[in-house]
Parts: C-alpha cells; sequence; structure tokens
C-alpha cells in the first residue's frame, strides 16, 4: 500500500470479477507472448477458433433393424487344453450370441515336430555322441518349445552348444523322414531333406559374426584404414602399369610392390607397415607423375569429354596447393578476364588455359616467397644492429635500395617513401581496386586491377 | 566382334534403303576374330567436336497451362556436319513426368523436341558405333525456356537458346575406326605418323531414312551459336603474357633480395647491385 503511495498509482484495484470474465475470454484468444506459436501449441496452446469438424457432418449409421446388446458372457476355447471358463464381451444380436470357436483359436500353431519309435531309434538313429536319454529330452523339449533353440539350449540338463542340439535335432528328424518313406523319391523335395544342417559351417559362421560384432572402435577404424590404402594402391598400381611415361619415379615403383606384398597376408597386417611405404610415395611423386598418371588413366579410358579431362589436369596442377591458393588462382583468372571454363574447349584452349593456371600458380608462389623473404628482411633490419657502426650504415643502404628499386620497376606515379613501405608490409595478391587507374603509356589493356605492391 | 573383309558399298542417290555402312579392310594376319575392332592406332588422338543444348519457343497464343513452350534438345556437330559415322544413337532422359522420359534417337539428326512448361535437367547419353567406343558418355543439360531478361512479353519469335561445345576424344581409336574416319568432315583427325599405312576409303555415304543427317540447313540452325576458339585463344594468351611478365619481375625482385642478405661484411666492402 506504502509502495503504491509512493508511485502514485490508484489504491483501488479494478473490480475483480471483472477481470476474471474478462481474461478467460481473451486467454482463449490470444496466446501469451514471448513464445512462438508453435511453441504454444505444443503445450496444448489454444484451442481452435472453429471447430475442425462440424459434428452434423460425421457419418450417421443407417439406423439399424436389429437389436444389440453387449453381454457378459461365458466362453471357451478350443486351443486350451484344460477346461478352463473365462468371460468375455459378447455383441448379442437380437437375443442370439454368436456361435463357433473362440476367433483367436485358430492362432495357435505349433511345429510338427518327427517322434520317433524306440525301434526307430535303434535301427536308424543310434550316435556314439548322443545317449536315447539324451535325445529324448531334446525332442521332449523341442515340442514343448516349438523349436526355439535358444531356450532349448537353457534348459537341457547337460552342457551343449545350440549348434549341436541343433545338428542332432535335424539329422535325426531327416534320417526318421527317409527311413519312413516309401522311396527316397517322395521326400526329396522336403526342406529338412533338401538341405541338411551343416553344423561346422554354423559354427564358423557364428564365430565370425561376433568377432565382428565384438570388435573395438579402433579396430574398426584400423581395419577400414587398412582396405582403403590397399585401394589406393592397387588403383595407383593400375595407372602407374598402364602409363607409358619414362619419367615416373622409379621409387614409387618399389614403394608399390612393397606395400602390395604387405597388403598380401590378409588382414592380419598393421596399418603402420602399410602406410611406411605409401608415405615414401608421396613425397617422391612430384606434379610429374601426377600428371603423368592423369594422362595414363585418361588413355584408359576408350572416350572422355574434353572439358573433363581438362578437370582431371587441373586438379593434378593443383594438389599440392590448397583450398586458399586455388581459390586465389581463379580469382586471378576472373581479373584477368579468363573464363573459369573454357566456353570453346577445344585442345588448343584447354592446353593454354592448363598453361596459364600454372604459370598463375607460380606466380602466386613467388609471390608469398616474396612477402616471407620482406617479413625477414623487415625484421633484419629493425634488429639490434645498432652496436655496429657498419651494420647501421648497411640497413641504410638496405632501406634505401629497396626504396629506389620500387619505383623503377612501377611505373606509373607511386610517390617513393613511405608510402612504398607501407606497401611493402601490406603485401596482398592480385585483384584488389588499383589506387591508380591510369596504365602506363597504355600499351596493352589491363584489365587486372592490380596494386602497385604487387610487382 | 566379329571382323571379317566385307564390302563396302557406296549408293547414289537419295534412294531410302537401308543403311549400310560397312567397309572394306585388309584381313589381318592375326586368326582371332576379334582383332580387326581390337588393333588400335597408337598416339593417335581421334576427337569430334559437338555443341548440344535447347532451344525453346513461347508459344504465345497457342501456349496452354501445361504446354507453353516448343523446345529442340539435340546434339549436333560443331561444324553442322553429320554425326552420323560416329554416334549409333542418343538417349535423352526427361523428367519423368513426360510420357516414356527415355527417348531414343537412332538417326543423325540426332534431335528431340517436345511441348512443355517447366525447366529441367535432360540426361544425353551418347551411344557410339561399335568399332568406335563400347562405352557410352553421359551429358546434362539444363533446359532453360525463360530468357535471362524478364521484362516485357516473351516473344514467339526469338527463342531461349543454350548451347555447350565440347569434344569426344578417343585416345586411342581402333584401327576400323580411324580408317573410316580419316577424312569424315565431322572428325578432326591428325595427320598419320610416317610409315603408317591404313587403306584410305572413300567417305561412306549416310543413306538413313531421315535424308541428310548433318545440321547445315537444319530449321534451326539460324539460331546456333557459333563457337570459335580464337576469340579465347588469343584471351587467354594475352593473360599469360602478363603473368609472365608478373613472374618475371617477381623473379628480379626475389633475386635482389638474395643478393642483399648476405652474411655480414665489413660496409666498404658491401656492394648493393
Amino acid at each position: 500500500m506504502d509502495a503504491k503511495d509512493i508511485l502514485g498509482l490508484p489504491k483501488t484495484p479494478l473490480p475483480i470479477p471483472q477481470e476474471k470474465k474478462s481474461r478467460p475470454q481473451k486467454d482463449s484468444q490470444r496466446k501469451p507472448d514471448g513464445i512462438s506459436r508453435e511453441v504454444y501449441a505444443l503445450t496444448g496452446g489454444v484451442a481452435p477458433l472453429m471447430p475442425s469438424i462440424d459434428v452434423s457432418q460425421l457419418k450417421r449409421r443407417p439406423p439399424s433393424d436389429e437389436k444389440i446388446t453387449w453381454q457378459w458372457l461365458p466362453f471357451t476355447s478350443s486351443a486350451r487344453k484344460d477346461d478352463l471358463q473365462l468371460y468375455h464381451w459378447v455383441r448379442v444380436v437380437n437375443g442370439v450370441p454368436p456361435t463357433g470357436d473362440y476367433s483367436f483359436a485358430k492362432y495357435n500353431k505349433s511345429v510338427d515336430v518327427i517322434r520317433y519309435t524306440d525301434e526307430e531309434y535303434e535301427k536308424y538313429l543310434t550316435d556314439p555322441k548322443w545317449t536315447k536319454e539324451e535325445t529324448d529330452q531334446l525332442f521332449d523339449l523341442c515340442e514343448r518349445f516349438d523349436l526355439r533353440f535358444i531356450i532349448i539350449a537353457d534348459r537341457f540338463p547337460t552342457h551343449r552348444t545350440v549348434e549341436e542340439l541343433k545338428d542332432r535335432y535335424y539329422s535325426v528328424s531327416r534320417a526318421i523322414l527317409v527311413a519312413r518313406a516309401p522311396s527316397p523319391g517322395e521326400v526329396a523335395g522336403h526342406p529338412l531333406v533338401k538341405e541338411p544342417y551343416n553344423v561346422t559351417q554354423e559354427t564358423e559362421r557364428k564365430r565370425a559374426l561376433s568377432m565382428v560384432l565384438s570388435q573395438t572402435k579402433h579396430q574398426e577404424r584400423k581395419d577400414a584404414e587398412v582396405l582403403a590404402e590397399a585401394k589406393r594402391i592397387a588403383e595407383s598400381r593400375m595407372a602407374a602399369r598402364a602409363a607409358e611415361e619414362p619419367d615416373l619415379p622409379v621409387p614409387s615403383d618399389v614403394g608399390l610392390e612393397s606395400a602390395e606384398g604387405a597388403v598380401g597376408p590378409g588382414d592380419t597386417i598393421s596399418p603402420s607397415n602399410v602406410q611406411a611405404p605409401a608415405a615414401t610415395i608421396a613425397p617422391s611423386t612430384s606434379v610429374i607423375a601426377d600428371n603423368a598418371s592423369t594422362l595414363a588413366s585418361l588413355r584408359m579410358l576408350r572416350v572422355y569429354l574434353r572439358t573433363y579431362a581438362l578437370e582431371q589436369m587441373v586438379q593434378a596442377a593443383s594438389s599440392s596447393a590448397g583450398l586458399r591458393t586455388i581459390k586465389r588462382v581463379e580469382q586471378t583468372l576472373q581479373d584477368l578476364g579468363v573464363n573459369l571454363k573454357p566456353k570453346v574447349p577445344t585442345k588448343a584452349v584447354c592446353a593454354e588455359h592448363l598453361e596459364l593456371r600454372k604459370e598463375i600458380l607460380t606466380l602466386l608462389n613467388l609471390q608469398k616467397q616474396l612477402q616471407y623473404k620482406e617479413a625477414e628482411g623487415s625484421s633484419f633490419r629493425d634488429g639490434s644492429y645498432g652496436d655496429m657502426p657498419g651494420t647501421a650504415k648497411r640497413s641504410q643502404r638496405a632501406a634505401d635500395q629497396d626504396r629506389t628499386f620500387v619505383p623503377d620497376t612501377i611505373s606509373f606515379g607511386v610517390i617513393p617513401g613511405d608510402r612504398v613501405v607501407k606497401r611493402e608490409q601490406k603485401r596482398k595478391g592480385p585483384g584488389r581496386t588499383s589506387e591508380t587507374p591510369s596504365s602506363p603509356a597504355g600499351a596493352h589493356k589491363r584489365p587486372r586491377k592490380m596494386k602497385a605492391s604487387d610487382l | 566382334m566379329p571382323q571379317t573383309a566385307i564390302e563396302a558399298q557406296v549408293e547414289d542417290g537419295g534412294s531410302a534403303s537401308k543403311p549400310q555402312r560397312i567397309i572394306k579392310l585388309s584381313k589381318t594376319t592375326d586368326d582371332s576374330d576379334k582383332k580387326g575392332t581390337n588393333k588400335r592406332v597408337k598416339d593417335i588422338e581421334v576427337c569430334v567436336p559437338i555443341v548440344y543444348g535447347t532451344i525453346a519457343f513461347y508459344l504465345g497464343r497457342k501456349a496452354s497451362e501445361s504446354q507453353s513452350h516448343k523446345w529442340t534438345v539435340y546434339v549436333r556437330g560443331a561444324t553442322n556436319e553429320d554425326l552420323g559415322a560416329v554416334i549409333k544413337h542418343v538417349v535423352f532422359q526427361l523428367h519423368p513426368s513426360f510420357n516414356n522420359p527415355t527417348r531414343i534417337v537412332e538417326a543423325p539428326p540426332f534431335e528431340l523436341s517436345e511441348c512443355g512448361w517447366g525447366e529441367f535437367e535432360i540426361g544425353i547419353s551418347i551411344f557410339f558405333h561399335s568399332d568406335v567406343c563400347d562405352k557410352h558418355l553421359d551429358l546434362y543439360h539444363m533446359l532453360k525456356l525463360y530468357p535471362e531478361d524478364e521484362s516485357g512479353p516473351q516473344s514467339t519469335k526469338k527463342p531461349v537458346v543454350m548451347e555447350s561445345y565440347n569434344e569426344i576424344v578417343f585416345p586411342d581409336p581402333s584401327e576400323c575406326f580411324f580408317a573410316r574416319v580419316q577424312n569424315h568432315p565431322a572428325v578432326v583427325v591428325p595427320r598419320m605418323p610416317a610409315g603408317f599405312s591404313l587403306p584410305v576409303l572413300a567417305p561412306v555415304e549416310n543413306t538413313n531414312e531421315k535424308g541428310r543427317g548433318d545440321t547445315k540447313d537444319h530449321p534451326l540452325s539460324q539460331w546456333f551459336l557459333n563457337f570459335s576458339e580464337a576469340d579465347e585463344l588469343l584471351k587467354l594468351a594475352s593473360a599469360r603474357q602478363q603473368v609472365q611478365a608478373h613472374i618475371v619481375k617477381l623473379r628480379r625482385e626475389l633475386s635482389v633480395i638474395d643478393g642483399m642478405s648476405q652474411p655480414l661484411k665489413p660496409a666498404s666492402s658491401y656492394e648493393c647491385t
């Protein structure tokens, strides 16, 4: 109250019943602010303003002549062996309850487990590894559990593996079938006869499966690496074999051979063994070899498009360059007014394009080298050489040398001195807006925008 | 592929008979049948320059919701020569909304016309004759119906043309193919190396039911674009010149800097060049 005095708010609040009434109405038409409509809808939100389905449009049931009642009645099921009586709701029509077996009784299926007689056992089914008692037990369990061998194995009194149990069951059943059949031809089509259970194969399969499943992540990665390495080696070997270029470096061949030998033994090799020769391949393969292998792989194709060939060669040439460098090459091409992909890719055009790209790469590399050298040089100059008088003079001379050198090569109106020094430190690639629009003597068109410091 | 000596037949006149393109070859000394097509010409590249693309006309008054444009997709020789000697058939893969979207064109001119309203990517698969190559080539082209500048209503007279130039390269052609197309106008064949001997044949005339296979007087030929390598070569040459000049300059600068960073000597003997 005092607070309200202080704030100057009215003492008497709005009449409460009015507030309460207006609020639910308002709330039902507006969602609270601060959360989006969709989020509010997740919480149940606001009910739709209009009912989405008109109740009167719902399908009306045709008026039925029959009198339907629902009654709680007892029933029996043929699937049960005992006489248990259960109750359920039954739809009674005109006082007549439905007849017939329990509707779900038909789903009570079981497996037809063949039971043998004792004489049959003596005649056909004896086995050194199994006693009659065990075999009887096995068949009892099979019938009881519908051939669910996992359960049967659990409940089998003596310790036997699932595969052993399966083997015994299937071979016994097969023998009985064949023995009982009037002629072998008749049972030849029976699945038990046609496809006998192969114990060794099954054991092996399960063992391999569990091995694969239980591989640790580390092992998985190692396997994948080895496979990828082997694939790469096989491919490069194919290309190298097809290559008629004599300048394919020999060490790579040797490296490939040893790698191949290492891959031979199978998946028991350690990846390091494979990677070592692979590592020697990488540095020894120069760009020339890259080109050679590209040419070789192109020649292996019976037919290809010129544009495809160019793409491959460009890729091979830029294989040593990073993404940023490639982007700079493309930027340079654009500045020179050259299409990134030639519009008329003839043999000559593609060759020129490729050479141009290589030259731009060289140019960018040289620029970078220059940048580094200059950075080194400037730190050299600024370094602590104040002690020796000779060096001070030397550094002075070096700076002068720079200053006079640069204007010689750029002949379009650069002010020597501070400006130049500053520019040298900020070495940028081509493609920036030029500060000197006029070109010297207009000797040739300059579609390329360049900074003086680029030179 | 059986390769035995067969007759060459040159038919003149426009008689609509079945295409008979068989070549007389000197029988190779090898016994095995396959050797004929498998004997390849080393170090010689046969090249077929092609242009492929679409031309689309707006139908104007005759346009309906579902068919507003009439367009043609085609593969033609870059100089409008007949490609039938090299290409056996072309399969155009259209949008699945078309009836039978896989259209096969078995004789030149390799083209297909349709009506529609939508732009989509057309798959173009080029299949070659058996002595040329058993692998086919896949190209893709985006059908363009609407012009770049959307100002004003579309004209029914001026179509939207999108063409791409490319060259099909056969790095080591079979002797049979090489012999066949030595003097063919659609094919670029380098000069034979010295000492090479192949029977020089008269180019086989194409007698297919469509009439001529070249597109020189094609109804749409007025819209065909001209692809001249001269412009591009010029541009490339000038660009290379510029780059080379800069490289020279940079190399000079680098050598200067390298010269400067000599080990410390007494100042008097230090010489800057």
